[in-house]
């Protein structure tokens, strides 16, 4: 395994343990062992491929010419897209068979602010249709499945998933569940009423949904124009972190976007757990209309529990 | 019973480029050749505000007296129709650019039609918004061919059309459409005002409708595609921010430049509005109010006019008859406009001032105008020179002439000398006509007089 986050591979990268085209084909390799869960509606492997190639070669050439690309953290590193971003000559199609066959002639900016980095395409991933929904079941292109579905169906051979699956939540659930299933580093979804946030947590990564005009709209076929964004899904906050400092930013495409400033923190990537306070609900009364209220009452305590008891005074 | 109406006037911007997509700006280029993603409406594009235009709105409102929103806002107009393939137009529904103007015009009326009448008219207000495509209808093949450069047509007009009795509340309005000129203006308008007023007479009810002028007919017939009353869903824009407009000295720190339009450095940007220019023009020269008119309506005339007067010794007032008579005729034949003519301000200012100086009559100035025209290279002394239209001014060859025709026309000298002295201006005609025009026409009077005073 080449590290689960874009700092290490990248690191991997750099110092030349693994190459670019190596790591985009351990990637492909990945989507396809994992094509059961139907996280990608469209998996781009010649222009992956020739993109990692690209990249690879760039990379040796550094120490010989001048033709040089200033390139960051992103080099190298394979990363999908939610169906709902225009990416050029690339089909995109929202899940819907309405723009099934439609190919965009440009990028949405956030997808080319990646590119211009040097990050490699696989492809676009599944999701509600339009993104309309929360489940990522709505699709015309048939459901996403939770990678951790047999947690929940209760244990089986992880190859292979019968009828009986967990949802991946909606409706940025192709994403989510292609980075929590390790066939890429990063994915951009999108997020109205939570559809990067849901499927986050449902698949067990990070997800983060920007202030709404942070990052810039254009090219992302829109669910409500006054408060889609576009979402970050990864495996770690600092990678997260990394990803939305390289996005943000005022685009004259796109007049709905504000100035932001830098982020000016570096987050590690170990988390010293003496170090840190985490807070949990002691109201659970919330969840009584919905008849959830013994349900994550016992979920809290059980995860409570489980961590260090000198973390929580108050419980 | 009167009628009421509204016109709806819709201005094309005169920028490079659209309101809302870089796509350029450009008269009779081939279909689909100036079309962005946003005007294809390919999905997750955005509409960006052109500063130009929003100048040039500013400026408009300006120009009509009309209070400039310093906050407006933009709506979506839903409706279906191919040429529009958002679904939706953006304008500004709830509030526009600028309201409440007045625009103060006179006109030429009285029975000479040279008594000035002023009259003034509101505008409502002043709104920025997306033109749509442009749509043929093939008939032979049963299709219709959208454009999506954008309609061209600089200025287009929609009339609003009620009766009613003063006093009493308005009554229902149509919409009159398809309207191409001020003059089907005035007779759609009058029309329309005539159908609705004799189907209230014979006890009919006038529908809120949308109706087509045709002008072969000179009638307004009910346009199949547009009936009940449209439900435009109006919805805020919501791609596109307030727009907002500030004055010199108190804009907030910190923004772009490039994003803030100024309202006083517009203001300053006015070129002299028409009205003001036409009483400028009748004070400073002394000339006739109607020949104002003249001026400024004419796309350069004005700026001809002053150019020639500056450049010439002879006097405004006489300025004023060559540039709106000789010069205007001239162009209308050709149908040119003032910056193609073939004579210069500077030219007619050269022949001007020869015709001062006393080197050639007024008659033959005229002459000399027209080969001007037909030859704008040589100068007005070469034409007088290699025509011989030169003033003739000798009095011994004066006094040959004159003697000639008083010596042919007896019967006018006769009515001269019984005291009709009218005629004298035939004679004078004559020797002009022996002259071909050149004759020293304050010379001949004096001879003539002499010679018929015996």
């Amino acid at each position: 395994r080449s590290g689960r986050s874009p700092r290490r591979v990248s690191k991997a990268l750099r110092e030349g343990r693994v190459s670019a085209t190596d790591l985009c084909r351990k990637c492909l390799q990945r989507i396809r062992e994992t094509h059961y869960l139907n996280a990608y509606i469209s998996v781009t492997e010649e222009l992956a491929m020739q993109q990692a190639e690209r990249r690879r070669k760039l990379r040796l050439l550094r120490g010989y010419t001048f033709m040089w690309e200033p390139r960051g953290i992103l080099d190298g590193v394979p990363f999908s897209v939610k169906d709902n971003f225009c990416t050029q000559g690339v089909e995109t199609t929202c899940a819907s068979l309405m723009l099934k066959g439609y190919t965009p002639p440009f990028n949405a900016t956030v997808v080319q602010k990646l590119l211009d980095q040097g990050a490699v395409l696989l492809g676009k991933t599944n999701l509600d249709e339009f993104a309309m929904g929360s489940g990522s079941t709505d699709s015309s292109f048939g459901p996403v499945r939770n990678p951790w579905s047999e947690a929940v169906t209760g244990g089986r051979s992880s190859t292979e998933l019968g009828s009986d699956w967990a949802i991946a939540g909606g409706s940025s659930g192709g994403s989510a569940a292609a980075v929590a299933s390790l066939s890429c580093y990063l994915s951009l979804g999108s997020d109205t009423g939570g559809s990067t946030r849901n499927p986050g947590a449902l698949c067990g990564v990070v997800a983060l949904k920007p202030t709404y005009g942070v990052l810039s709209r254009h090219g992302l076929i829109p669910l409500v124009n006054s408060m889609d964004v576009p979402g970050i899904l990864t495996r770690r906050v600092c990678d997260a972190a990394i990803v939305l400092d390289i996005l943000r930013g005022p685009d004259e495409r796109d007049s709905t976007t504000v100035p932001s400033p830098a982020l000016d923190c570096a987050l590690t990537e170990e988390l010293d757990l003496t170090r840190i306070t985490v807070g949990i609900p002691q109201v659970t009364d919330w969840f009584q209309d919905a008849g959830q209220e013994v349900v994550v009452s016992s979920a809290l305590a059980g995860t409570a529990g489980g961590l260090p008891s000198d973390l929580f005074p108050w419980r | 019973m009167v009628g009421v109406v509204g016109l709806e006037v819709h201005a094309q911007i005169n920028s490079t480029s659209k309101l809302f997509s870089g796509s350029q700006v450009s008269f009779s280029s081939p279909p689909n050749s100036r079309v962005s993603y946003f005007d294809a409406s390919l999905p997750g594009t955005l509409p960006v505000l052109n500063r130009r235009c929003v100048e040039a709105a500013v400026m408009t409102g300006l120009a009509l007296n009309c209070t400039i929103n310093m906050k407006s806002l933009f709506d979506r107009k839903h409706y279906f129709y191919a040429d529009m393939p958002a679904g939706y137009q953006i304008t500004q529904q709830r509030l526009p650019i600028a309201v409440s103007g007045l625009l103060i015009y006179s006109h030429l009326g009285g029975p000479k039609r040279n008594q000035v009448i002023s009259k003034s008219i509101r505008i409502k207000q002043i709104q920025l918004e997306q033109d749509s495509g442009k749509s043929l209808h093939d008939e032979h093949q049963s299709q219709t061919l959208i454009d999506l450069n954008r309609a061209e047509g600089q200025l287009r007009v929609d009339a609003n059309v009620s009766v009613h009795r003063p006093g009493e509340p308005l009554g229902v309005r149509t919409e009159v459409k398809n309207i191409n000129s001020i003059r089907h203006l005035a007779r759609a308008i009058d029309h329309e005002i005539q159908r609705q007023m004799e189907l209230l007479e014979q006890g009919g009810v006038v529908q809120n409708e949308t109706r087509a002028f045709d002008q072969k007919t000179g009638l307004t017939i009910p346009m199949r595609d547009k009936e009940g009353l449209q439900d435009y869903r109006f919805m805020p824009e919501p791609n596109l921010p307030p727009l907002l407009l500030y004055v010199s000295g108190r804009v907030p720190a910190g923004l772009d430049p490039s994003q803030v339009v100024l309202v006083d450095r517009v203001k300053a940007l006015l070129p002299e509005l028409p009205g003001v220019r036409r009483e400028r023009l009748v004070e400073e020269y002394g000339i006739l109010p109607e020949h104002s008119y003249t001026l400024v309506n004419e796309d350069g005339l004005a700026d001809y006019f002053e150019t020639v007067v500056k450049a010439t010794k002879a006097e405004p007032r006489k300025v004023i008859g060559w540039v709106v008579k000789e010069l205007l005729s001239n162009l209308n034949q050709q149908n040119l406009k003032v910056n193609q003519s073939l004579v210069a301000a500077r030219a007619l200012a050269e022949l001007l001032d020869l015709l001062e100086t006393g080197h050639v009559s007024s008659t033959a100035a005229k002459v000399v105008f027209q080969e001007l025209w037909k030859n704008p290279e040589k100068g007005a002394e070469k034409i007088i020179q290699e025509q011989n239209l030169g003033l003739m001014s000798d009095a011994a060859t004066l006094q040959i002439i004159c003697q000639k025709v008083v010596e042919s026309h007896p019967e006018e000298v006769k009515a001269i000398q019984n005291g009709n002295h009218k005629v004298l201006n035939k004679l004078m005609g004559q020797v002009q006509k022996e002259t071909k025009g050149r004759a020293d026409p304050v010379q001949v009077r004096a001879i003539l007089q002499e010679l018929t005073s015996s």
